[in-house]
């Protein structure tokens, strides 16, 4: 039977946010680590790792990210590893994230002029040092904007492990439009919450922009 | 080759010729088919102050830029301070923390204060404690006269003021040579006076240097030997005397005409 649309179904929906934000931080810490990681392959004098990052941002950046979800997903039961869909859907975005913010990084960290490297390299300090004193802090000041911009692709990209049948914000819409069988006003509020989510970063992505763009003290 | 005269300006002079702290032999370099570099043979003496010139694209700034490999050269032996530099890193690292380089552009560090940019390699690349880091850098902003911006960030100094940081900065790894590549190029022309002095005030210490640069007046009252490069090679090389005013080749000549003549 139909249920009507009340207070409670609301309830649900916001409380199913809690999994689209845990799963967003899992994908953005975990992306923004193995994405340091593509950055510096990018970026590298070695051209085997330089190769093997662009191929892993080409693979990543080239296939849906449902595709990356279901390989994920699907994946692991063909080798025989039983894996949740919270699981399935961490790895996933994990590996999607770290693609594009390694791509966002490489860019940043190719913007530091090659002076300072020679500078750096001409007094002597080697690639991590030149990398951690040098350029990494002159790339994160450029990195900050478009990196909170790309935080809202994230929290959007979430709502795609709805179909590998996580319950998180999108699956719950699903769930409450079975029951309720009013989807314009259960998947309009679905859509509410996503932007008064994303919105935010949005404008804080330009503020920082704006901020960083002013001439450095 | 042999000097043409014992140098002895200032009252410094290189100690006995085995004393050769950069020795370049053969050395070619190529980018792509375009040869920068044709066999080139030069050593350096320690106390030895030699003034590279030549017109753009001679490959002068690549000629010092391969004496601490920020260029690879691909032929010939490059030897600094006794050490060849070869395909590993650890001849390269032991090169470099003992040869100082000046840019034309300054490269200072835009994140780290004046004093950050003076205490980064002795404390990364040398291991020194903090405090003694600190009272290097100190010593080395008096030298260059501007203890007093220590805590400025290099956007709010001048070009000449961020010249001198440049040259404090490098001086705080104690380096045996120090290379300048065009280091009065991009500054206004009133500021060129302050660099200038600095680094006669570093000559007058006995620092061997390798400038390249058009400061004619300081090739004649610094240099114990001028070189001459032009397309990748090493035209002439003479003490200033006899290089300003004999010059032996044509191209020498043509070259001292243009620069001269106004």
């Amino acid at each position: 039977m139909i249920r009507a649309f009340g207070y409670n179904e609301f309830l649900f929906l916001l409380s199913a946010v809690q999994w689209t934000l845990m799963l967003s931080v899992i994908a953005f810490i975990g992306g923004g680590i193995v994405g340091l990681f593509v950055a510096l392959g990018r970026t590298s004098d070695v051209k085997p790792l330089r190769l093997l990052a662009t191929g892993y941002i080409q693979l990543f950046q080239g296939t849906p990210l449902l595709m990356q979800l279901f390989l994920v997903f699907f994946g692991a039961t063909v080798i025989g590893i039983d894996m949740s869909p919270w699981v399935a859907a961490a790895v996933g975005l994990t590996l999607n994230t770290s693609a594009f913010l390694g791509e966002i990084w490489r860019g940043c960290i190719q913007s530091v002029p090659r002076g300072q490297w020679e500078a750096a390299s001409s007094l002597g300090l080697r690639y991590p040092g030149l990398m951690r004193y040098v350029i990494l802090p002159q790339a994160v000041k450029v990195a900050v904007p478009p990196t909170v911009g790309y935080l809202v692709q994230v929290i959007k990209g979430t709502s795609l492990a709805a179909i590998i049948g996580f319950v998180e914000l999108t699956r719950a819409g699903q769930i409450v439009n079975n029951a309720t069988f009013q989807p314009f006003l259960v998947f309009g509020i679905v859509a509410a919450i996503y932007f008064a989510l994303c919105w935010p970063l949005s404008l804080l992505s330009q503020r920082l922009e704006a901020r960083y763009a002013a001439p450095s003290r | 080759m042999a000097l043409a005269t014992e140098p002895t300006r200032n009252g410094i002079a290189p100690a006995m010729s085995a004393d050769v702290v950069i020795r370049m032999e053969g050395v070619q370099k190529w980018y792509d088919q375009f040869q920068v570099l044709k066999d080139i043979d030069l050593e350096v003496h320690r106390g030895e102050r030699i003034v590279i010139c030549g017109p753009s694209g001679s490959g002068k700034s690549t000629l010092i830029r391969c004496i601490n490999q920020l260029e690879r050269h691909q032929k010939g032996r490059i030897t600094v301070n006794g050490v060849e530099l070869g395909p590993h890193h650890r001849q390269l690292d032991l090169v470099r923390r003992e040869v100082g380089m000046v840019f034309q552009s300054f490269n200072l560090f835009p994140h780290l204060t004046v004093l950050e940019n003076c205490m980064l390699a002795p404390l990364k690349v040398r291991g020194t404690t903090k405090a003694e880091a600190k009272a290097t850098a100190m010593r080395y902003l008096e030298r260059v006269r501007i203890p007093e911006q220590a805590d400025k960030y290099p956007g709010q100094l001048s070009g000449g003021q961020q010249q001198r940081v440049a040259i404090a900065r490098s001086l705080c790894m104690n380096p045996k040579v120090m290379l300048f590549d065009e280091p009065t190029s991009a500054l206004d022309p009133e500021m060129v006076k302050e660099v200038l002095d600095t680094m006669i005030g570093l000559a007058e210490d006995g620092m061997t240097m390798l400038c390249v640069t058009h400061e004619m007046g300081f090739a004649k009252s610094v240099a114990h030997r001028v070189i001459f490069m032009d397309r990748g090679e090493i035209v002439e090389q003479n003490t200033p005397e006899e290089f300003f005013t004999a010059p032996k080749s044509e191209r020498t000549r043509s070259f001292l005409g243009q620069i001269l003549a106004h």
